[in-house]
């Protein structure tokens, strides 16, 4: 399998006809093989094709808007061996986004308004649009807000501290107060560091057998029951990042069910992978899972399988797969988190948390598909306007707009391997496991930025 | 597992678990261990690694386990080298798997790791090629250990099968606990494990085993009382509200034995917090087998050693 060719935002706009594609449009909910015409990096009629651009067999294909990821972490500044801004964009470009949010959790924290316009324009000629992402609080360090409207007018699409929740009620009700007048949401990270503290995997009994300090469901759903409280009486918008427990997303459900307008998304992996994959299972959360998976000298302890939240027990992933069909959870963030090798080839509690996401969200979105878990349409959304919602940015496959869309073969499939990868980091415990799913066209602004 | 075939890191089998080990292989390790024991009592016992080199990396402070192993892969020919590892390039940067690496390339072919993070051992057998004998790694395992104290019950009470064996203390946080809850019930016994709450979540409704929280009830009519240490760090962290309140609940004495069956032996894998875990009349006493858990701790490994190395 080949890494495909890639482009850049600042390339020429882009002429093409794809032919006899199945467009999947959930602005209008439209799903129907048709021609789609891009002329001059605009979206066109077909019938104003000239025969001089380049035509697309787009049978078994799939086009739907330009995915969208809420969470990304591209490491610059600080931190260019795990990942760079180049290097995460092509990454991008190669899932299908074309567009992603920086998590400002580098070193130093993205917590001023110069540190914000540093990555914008080391992202100008990238291969994905990025959005960015400004912390809450100065430094990062839970003590006193930023200079919210500043990083807000320097172009940051949200807020948050991720990597760890804002510790404090007090301050959690100033910074959604006062985000009312800046007009983006908060994201939050939702654990009780000091729950969480010491904890290596999810609390269960996997993590009773492999003497894992566990990591307990109350720790998400504490911080999610607080923010909750504190965003009805401000009015302030929450939005809660990478949810992970069953209990979390009822407390979700019943805030969106009294009319607050909470948010929320849910990563690829734990919508997929349970906590018996630390034990060394590799089925997917939908999969009829292991008796008893034996540990083996292969993959049980593999550090790859650490992130923060913790991979969730498999009854919780399988609700948060119905949170997601049901749309009580809007949409599906990466939580893209690059680590060299040296940083997981150490024992399990040892292993920096996080794995890659952005090159396999949509194959792992389209296996629960295959399973049954959830359709298509409703996956492209999550992926797509959803997202994008979120960050007040639309998307739209109607003629006359910019063209941002990705073409994906459903049916192509195979192993994840670390040649093909994009990322410079390739930590994902994926590596070895078949997805289905291929992206042959990644087109962001009118510039193709991805082709295989 | 494990007593594992090779897989593609090597040719070296290893000892990293006591769970997946069939009772056809604890019973043929604890018969090699009685074998060893009277060979090494008769002055008997032969060289079987005897061109072998040993190496013990403990990550984590031992005296009994260190110097049990050093003992066995003496008597059995081996050199046997203490690595150091505690002191020395691993303060320096160096990872954990490069220092094992690094060691490897030294000649050494069985490596006995102690580490302080569960499955450190599993890490080892993948990234290197020598047997790994677990020395104990973080929460999760020490199997040696769980191979003394099984041998250790059988001397007293004959076959396990069919017998309860109580746990008292913190078995949450302990490998030996979590180690022996595999052996035990592997040779059939009932295993009863019963300590603050805390220290005994996440046990309930697994299979074969029973919780109690009050320690008649854990003690009630059971053939055998293994308590476990209380590690004092732990106990300054959270779980029980002090060392106090958990004796006055949970140490074992002799009115408390009497909830168990009559002359029920007493077992601690020491070292033991002097009237904490029980009282020293208890421990010192004719009920009292710590003496003889660490009589076995040589000959269960040197027949380890040599099964793994594949030399008995």
């Amino acid at each position: 399998m080949t890494l495909g060719r890639f482009g850049r935002l600042t390339d020429p706009p882009a002429s093409f006809l794809v032919t006899d594609v199945r467009v999947i449009d959930p602005n209008d909910g439209s799903d129907a093989v048709r021609d789609l015409a891009v002329i001059d990096g605009f979206l066109a009629d077909p019938g104003n094709a000239s025969d001089r651009i380049e035509r697309i067999d787009g049978r078994g294909l799939v086009a739907a808007p330009g995915f969208c990821d809420l969470h990304t972490h591209l490491r610059e500044p600080g931190d260019d061996v795990s990942e760079t801004i180049a290097c995460g964009a092509r990454a991008a470009a190669r899932g299908g986004f074309t567009t992603i949010c920086a998590m400002p959790n580098t070193e130093p924290p993205l917590d001023e308004p110069a540190r914000l316009a540093w990555v914008i324009d080391r992202a100008r000629d990238a291969s994905c649009r990025v959005r960015v992402i400004g912390t809450v609080t100065v430094g990062r360090r839970g003590e006193a807000l930023a200079d919210l409207a500043a990083m807000a007018d320097a172009g940051a699409v949200g807020f948050s501290d991720d990597g760890a929740a804002i510790p404090s009620s007090r301050l959690t009700r100033s910074a959604l107060t006062y985000l009312r007048g800046v007009g983006r949401p908060l994201i939050e990270h939702a654990e009780d560091g000091q729950l969480a503290d010491g904890s290596e995997m999810r609390a269960g009994p996997t993590a009773s057998r492999l003497g894992l300090r566990g990591w307990a469901p109350s720790a998400e759903l504490t911080v999610v029951e607080r923010d909750i409280a504190l965003a009805e009486e401000t009015g302030g918008r929450l939005h809660v990042t990478h949810l992970s427990t069953a209990a979390a997303l009822e407390a979700i459900r019943r805030a969106r069910s009294r009319g607050l307008p909470v948010t929320c998304d849910v990563t690829p992996h734990h919508l997929a992978m349970t906590d018996a994959w630390v034990a060394g299972s590799r089925r997917f959360a939908w999969q009829e899972p292991d008796d008893e998976v034996s540990l083996d000298v292969d993959h049980a302890f593999d550090g790859l399988c650490r992130v923060n939240p913790p991979l969730p027990s498999r009854a919780d992933a399988l609700a948060l797969l119905s949170g997601l069909a049901d749309g009580t959870i809007d949409a599906i963030a990466t939580d893209h988190a690059p680590h060299p090798a040296e940083r997981k080839l150490v024992p399990f509690g040892e292993a920096s948390p996080g794995m890659i996401g952005l090159e396999t969200a949509l194959g792992i979105g389209l296996a629960a598909v295959e399973a049954g878990c959830l359709d298509l349409a409703r996956l492209i959304a999550a992926l797509s306007i959803r997202p994008a919602e979120i960050i007040s940015e639309r998307r739209s496959l109607a003629i006359g707009q910019p063209a941002d869309l990705v073409v994906f073969d459903p049916a192509a499939r195979g192993p994840v391997t670390s040649d093909q990868l994009a990322s410079a980091s390739s930590n994902t415990p994926l590596l070895g496991v078949e997805l289905p799913g291929m992206v042959r066209l990644t087109v962001a602004n009118g510039r193709i930025t991805y082709r295989s | 597992m494990i007593l594992d075939a090779p897989r593609g890191t090597g040719s070296a089998r290893h000892l990293l678990d006591v769970e997946g080990i069939t009772r056809d292989e604890i019973l043929r390790l604890l018969d090699l261990a009685e074998e060893m024991r009277r060979a090494r009592a008769e002055r008997t016992h032969r060289a079987l690694l005897e061109r072998e080199t040993i190496g013990l990396a403990f990550y984590e402070d031992s005296t009994r386990t260190r110097v049990s192993f050093e003992l066995a892969g003496k008597a059995l020919g081996a050199t046997v080298v203490d690595l150091g590892v505690a002191g020395s390039s691993v303060g320096k940067g160096e990872s954990f798997v490069d220092t094992l690496r690094t060691l490897e390339r030294t000649g050494v072919s069985l490596l006995v790791l102690r580490h302080g993070s569960s499955g450190a051992p599993y890490l080892a057998a993948r990234s290197t090629g020598m047997a790994i004998v677990n020395a104990g790694d973080g929460m999760h395992a020490h199997p040696t250990q769980a191979l003394v104290d099984a041998l250790t019950l059988r001397d007293a009470l004959g076959s396990l099968e069919g017998r309860t064996i109580a746990l008292v203390g913190d078995v949450a946080h302990s490998r030996v606990a979590r180690s022996n809850l595999h052996s035990l019930r592997t040779l059939g016994a009932r295993v009863r494990i019963g300590g603050p709450p805390a220290w005994v979540a996440g046990f309930s409704g697994v299979d074969g085993i029973e919780v109690a929280t009050r320690i008649e009830d854990a003690l009630d009519g059971a053939d055998a009382v293994m308590t476990l240490r209380v590690q004092l760090e732990r106990a300054a962290a959270g779980g029980i509200p002090s060392l106090r309140e958990y004796s006055r609940s949970w140490r074992l004495d002799a009115p408390r034995m009497e909830y168990a069956a009559p002359g029920a032996p007493v077992l601690h894998p020491g070292p033991t917090n002097e009237g904490v875990e029980l009282t020293s009349e208890l421990a010192n006493g004719p009920r009292s087998l710590i003496a003889r858990q660490v009589e076995n701790g040589v000959p269960v490994r040197m027949a380890v050693l040599a099964t793994v190395m594949s030399a008995a």
